[in-house]
């Protein structure tokens, strides 16, 4: 049986994701032990019951916190990946300006704006005041730091658990950078 | 001179002579020793509590504990170092620290103690504080959001440039990072590149300016290297001019 | 109206001696007469007293009575503690800022009124109670909040303001040999030099006085390692052999000078923990027993001045103390060749607090004493050898140096004949909270809970906080426990809770109270109090899981093992003790989930709301 697992990607930059499939050729070894359910690589819109859910960025909206809530709802284990789902990361440089402020700047005084309307139209996901890391929202099972982390931290990270056994990362592996 | 008393450090024998510190003797002995706040060219603080070690049953920080002949302190112990991680975690949500960003990443001392005490996460709820960043001076930056409160900064400019450009304002976790000056501004005070408070900072909370990022990813002080293994690299930073 | 007049600050520096350690002092007289600590007041401070700026500065924002913003002519902090929460005091500060037009921490439009909370002020007995201008006004009600806010508006001086309005009664219900027997002044004294300092010792010793500030050490062995400690010359670090003096490790550079090798008594009237108002009643009514006490100790150790570190919240009893020292200087009991004993000189002097909990303990006192932030040094060298201006100290409490001056007077044996073995002698109780009389109760050690609520009216409690948040919460499975060192030790609170109280609302007040009060000098404590806090915030709201319960477990253990001092140490003590003996007022607060948000989702999206004009059903959130 192989392990199901869904990705995706909240306030990040998909760094985390690009760092995933620079996991090059390994990536069809990781192929022969997982199949991907939701995840920008299958294009899967809603994921069903997996065993791994990994979340790259963290909860800068509303909308983040939906579907953070289905994954932490369909998957066993949910890991967070890179330091923006740990931290805050970059998005969190935000969280010392006044949303007021940021509101005012973009749609208002921006460069080459003339009658700016904050948009309201439901369709767009409403931010917080600030940017929050993951597990101040759902329960993470597991957390794997980075900016974003190396192939070879993921590599080692997913054939662990795969395996069965407490992920260990190396000291070089280690990093929130 | 050499030194007659000893006492054991988890069942090591270390040499020390009357006066010093635990940390003191153990840095000498070249056993590692977790900590944030001490630094061997300066007076001990103990606020970090990270050195924190057992000794003879009791809790006590080893940057501030003098040794004792036939003392017997433990500090590798895996309760201690789930604590130091704690603390370490403590720390990083108390300021805002954003290490991708941060020029300090790679050659940071509190990076560096959560990566020996393998903390993945700060794992605490994040107070994201509001703090100041003080670009005025022309040479030295200030970024508040990353000062952990060590007072090495203050004890440099202290008691090694005789300047008392720095000090602690405020109290409990108000606490804050203040400069000399009545506009609190770091360019009327009288701070020099060239000040040993210019450089001492385990963090990116003081920085010189024009000098972040120059040294490349891999090549940093802790990009191979576990402090433990390169324990006083961080305290005596090379320039990089 | 209360006219802050420009500040005379060389005045000022030179009624301190233009001494820095006197910082807290000269900073208190700068605020008195300016109603502020401007910050070029700051420079000129520098400037007069040769001290950077930084440090005064450090000094100026540690303390909460210091502010640089003005809080109009009239600064209002009510007092903050569960007891005046319990009588009303919620519900009366709105009263009161709606009939000044106000909010709480912001100066009225006006520029007349500041209001805001302060931690307990010494009048548990009497809550809810808040300092006016500093000044303590106890027992307020509808009726007394209209009066001031009628004397607010007319701009009244609070000198005009009707005496009674700052009337504090003793509230002693139950007096003993400390409080009930009269005490001529000098008897103490006569007794010490007639039987010499040696010997006094002796008796301190023989009637197994043990300090009454909480922690119970005993004080003849204080004494008698202060008296042999040698003054100025351990300063010089390495002395040479025979004796290596270790140095204190650390701290600040004390702006001190050295005043010439003397050993000090220093009188810890600090009185900060919630609850206690003990010494307040000692110092009102028997300040003589209490500057006997400090005299004979000087006697014994050998030191020429005494300093009495008197809380800010106490500064009603600052003139009545002065001119108890003025009295007893006239007498001959202070001052040169005391009692015409050639070579006995000492003398009193009387240091105000600024508004620090942390104050009470005995090294961040003396930092305080020196000028500095209350940080606690690293210890040892204890202050017994290495104290105030780094010289041979003895610290004590108001009531120890009352129980030192009784047992010169009396023997001893006497003293030794009143309580238990381990603990002998009297204790004075402040008894408040869910009682029919509340106040000051003199008990002989070894009485038990149970005794206690009996006399003071509260038959039906339910639970008791002995000796404050840092001390023991017990239930009322043990009201059979006895006060005392070897069953519960106490510095004297007593807080009384009837079965309507909610136990976690409790210990909640005192989790505040503990965050306001760190220090923030080590980490465990400077960030774990908040954490704690916070937790204890997010289960009033009602968003708390087990999983928070098992954070506030692993963040309490850590504050007590790690910190750096007895604050951090017991900080977690109400929050343990409550979740062990009441677990119900908790579980009944979490929901059903393991987890919950560490924020409020959908408040974290009312700015934004705001913003856009945006109402709908996706602009909202499900907070579980
Ligand atoms: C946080 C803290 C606050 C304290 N507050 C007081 C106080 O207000 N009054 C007091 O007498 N002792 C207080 N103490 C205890 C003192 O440090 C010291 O033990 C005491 O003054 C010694 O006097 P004693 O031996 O007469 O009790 C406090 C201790 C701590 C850790
Ligand atoms: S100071 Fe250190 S821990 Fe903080 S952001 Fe910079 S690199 Fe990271
Ligand atoms: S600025 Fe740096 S050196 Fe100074 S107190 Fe903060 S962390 Fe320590
Ligand atoms: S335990 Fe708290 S009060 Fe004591 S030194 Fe540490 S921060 Fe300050
Ligand atoms: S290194 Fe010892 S307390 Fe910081």
């Amino acid at each position: 049986m192989k392990l199901k697992v869904a990705t995706c990607s909240l306030a990040g930059c998909f760094g985390c994701h690009m760092s995933l499939l620079d996991i090059d050729e390994k990536l069809f070894d990781l192929l022969k032990v997982v199949e991907f359910d939701r995840s920008p690589i299958t294009d899967i819109k809603h994921c069903g019951p997996c065993d791994i859910g990994i979340v790259e960025g963290g909860v800068c909206n509303a909308e983040n916190v939906h579907v953070l809530k289905e994954f932490r709802k369909n998957c066993k284990v949910l890991v967070a990946m890179g330091a923006c789902a740990i931290t805050g990361g970059i998005p969190a440089l935000r969280n010392n300006v006044d949303l007021w402020d940021c509101f005012q700047e973009v749609y208002h005084y921006g460069i080459g704006l003339e009658n700016g309307q904050i948009p309201n139209d439901p369709e767009l996901p409403l931010p917080f005041d600030k940017v929050h890391p993951i597990n101040e929202v759902v329960r993470i099972d597991y957390f794997l730091p980075g900016c974003p982390p190396s192939a070879d931290a993921i590599w080692k990270f997913l054939t662990d658990l795969a395996a069965g056994h407490e992920p260990k990362l190396d000291y070089e592996m280690l990093h929130y950078d | 001179m050499t030194k007659t008393c000893t006492f054991t450090l988890d069942g090591k024998t270390i040499p020390f002579e009357e006066g010093e510190t635990i940390m003191e003797a153990a840095s000498a002995a070249g056993v590692y020793i977790p900590h944030l706040c001490h630094h061997p060219e300066f007076k001990p603080h103990g606020s970090c509590k990270l050195c924190t070690v057992n000794i003879g049953g009791r809790l006590g920080a080893a940057c501030t504990n003098r040794a004792a002949d036939g003392m017997k302190v433990d500090s590798e112990t895996e309760a201690l170092n789930a604590d130091r991680r704690a603390l370490t975690q403590m720390l990083f949500v108390e300021g805002n620290h954003i290490c991708p960003s941060c020029e300090k990443s790679g050659n940071c001392q509190l990076q560096a103690v959560a990566y020996h005490l393998e903390m993945l996460t700060p794992h605490f709820t994040h107070f994201y504080p509001a703090r100041d960043i003080d670009a005025s001076h022309p040479d030295v930056l200030i970024e508040r959001n990353r000062c952990i409160l060590c007072e090495l900064c203050v004890r440099a400019s202290r008691d090694v440039d005789g300047k008392n450009v720095f000090g602690i304002g405020g109290r409990g976790i108000k606490s804050r990072l203040i400069v000399n000056s009545a506009s609190g501004r770091l360019a009327d005070t009288n701070m020099s590149v060239t000040d040993r408070a210019a450089e001492v900072c385990p963090t990116g909370a003081i920085l010189r300016k024009r000098h972040g990022f120059t040294v490349p990813i891999g090549k940093r002080l802790y990009d191979h290297h576990d402090i433990a293994e390169v324990p006083e690299a961080g305290l005596k930073e090379p320039r990089r001019d | 109206m209360t006219e802050h007049n420009v500040c005379d600050l060389p005045g000022i520096v030179a009624r301190w001696g233009k001494d820095p350690a006197n910082m807290v002092q000269i900073l208190r007289d700068v605020q008195e007469s300016c109603g502020t600590i401007p910050s070029d007041t700051l420079d000129q401070l520098a400037r007069l007293l040769g001290v950077p700026r930084v440090r005064i500065e450090a000094t100026a924002s540690f303390y909460h009575f210091f502010h640089a913003e003005s809080h109009g002519a009239y600064e209002i902090l009510f007092s903050d503690n569960i007891i005046d929460h319990m009588a009303g005091k919620e519900a009366l500060k709105q009263y009161f800022c709606e009939r000044l037009w106000l909010e709480p921490r912001k100066l009225s439009e006006d520029g007349l009124v500041y209001v805001d909370d302060t931690a307990d002020i010494g009048l548990a007995d009497q809550a809810p109670a808040m300092l006016v201008n500093g000044y303590a006004v106890p027992a307020l009600d509808h009726a007394r909040l209209d009066l001031i806010a009628e004397l607010i508006r007319a701009k009244k001086p609070l000198g005009e303001w009707p005496p009674m309005l700052f009337e504090i009664p003793d509230n002693v219900r139950l007096a003993g040999p400390l409080m009930g027997e009269p005490f001529a002044p000098g008897a103490a004294l006569q007794a010490t030099l007639a039987r010499g300092a040696e010997a006094t010792l002796a008796e301190i010793d023989a009637a197994n006085l043990r300090g009454r500030g909480g922690a119970g050490f005993k004080t003849a062995t204080k004494w008698a390692s202060c008296r042999k400690a040698e003054g100025e010359a351990l300063l010089k670090k390495h002395a040479g052999p025979p004796q290596v003096f270790l140095g204190p490790l650390g701290g600040e550079p004390s702006e001190a000078r050295f005043s010439g090798g003397d050993h000090y008594v220093v009188c810890n009237a600090d009185e900060g923990e919630p609850g206690t108002f003990k010494d307040r009643v000692l110092l009102s009514s028997h300040a003589d027993l209490v500057f006997e006490g400090m005299t004979v100790c000087a006697r014994v150790i050998g030191a020429k001045q005494g300093l009495i570190y008197l809380r800010g919240e106490y500064k009603n009893l600052l003139e009545k103390l002065k001119s108890v020292l003025a009295r007893r200087r006239e007498a001959n009991l202070l001052g040169r060749n005391i009692l015409g004993e050639q070579g006995f000189d000492f003398d009193i002097e009387i240091h105000l607090g600024a508004g620090a909990y942390i104050c009470g303990e005995e090294s961040a006192l003396i930092e305080s004493l020196e000028g500095k932030p209350g940080k606690p040094r690293n210890r040892p060298p204890f202050p017994d050898r290495c104290g105030y201006r780094n010289q041979p100290t003895v610290v004590n409490n108001v009531e120890t140096f009352a129980c030192a001056a009784k047992i010169a007077e009396r023997g001893g044996a006497w003293f030794a004949s009143i309580g238990t073995a381990q603990s002998t002698g009297s204790k004075l109780i402040s008894i408040s909270g869910d009682c029919q009389r509340p106040g000051i109760y003199e008990v002989p050690f070894g009485v038990t809970v149970q005794q206690l609520l009996i006399d003071c009216g509260a038959e039906d409690a339910h639970a008791v906080q002995v000796s404050g948040p840092s001390g023991t919460c017990i239930s009322y499975r043990e009201f059979d426990r006895r006060i005392a060192f070897e069953d519960l030790p106490t510095a004297g609170a007593f807080m009384v809770f009837s079965p309507e109280r909610d136990m976690f609302e409790v210990a909640r007040n005192f989790s505040h109270f503990f965050a306001h009060e760190s220090c923030g000098f080590c980490t465990p404590c400077r960030v774990g109090t908040s954490l704690l806090r916070n937790t204890m915030d997010k289960l009033a709201a009602g968003k708390g899981s087990a999983y928070d319960m098992h954070e506030m477990k692993n963040i309490m253990r850590i504050l007590q093992d790690m910190s750096h001092c007895g604050l951090g140490h017991t900080a977690a003590n109400p929050v343990v003790q409550t979740m062990e003996k009441f677990p119900d007022a908790y579980e009944k607060r979490l929901k059903k989930l393991d987890f919950e948000p560490a924020f409020d989702l959908d408040g974290a999206l009312t700015t934004a709301r705001l913003i856009t004009g945006r109402d709908d059903e996706w602009a909202h959130l499900d907070n579980d």
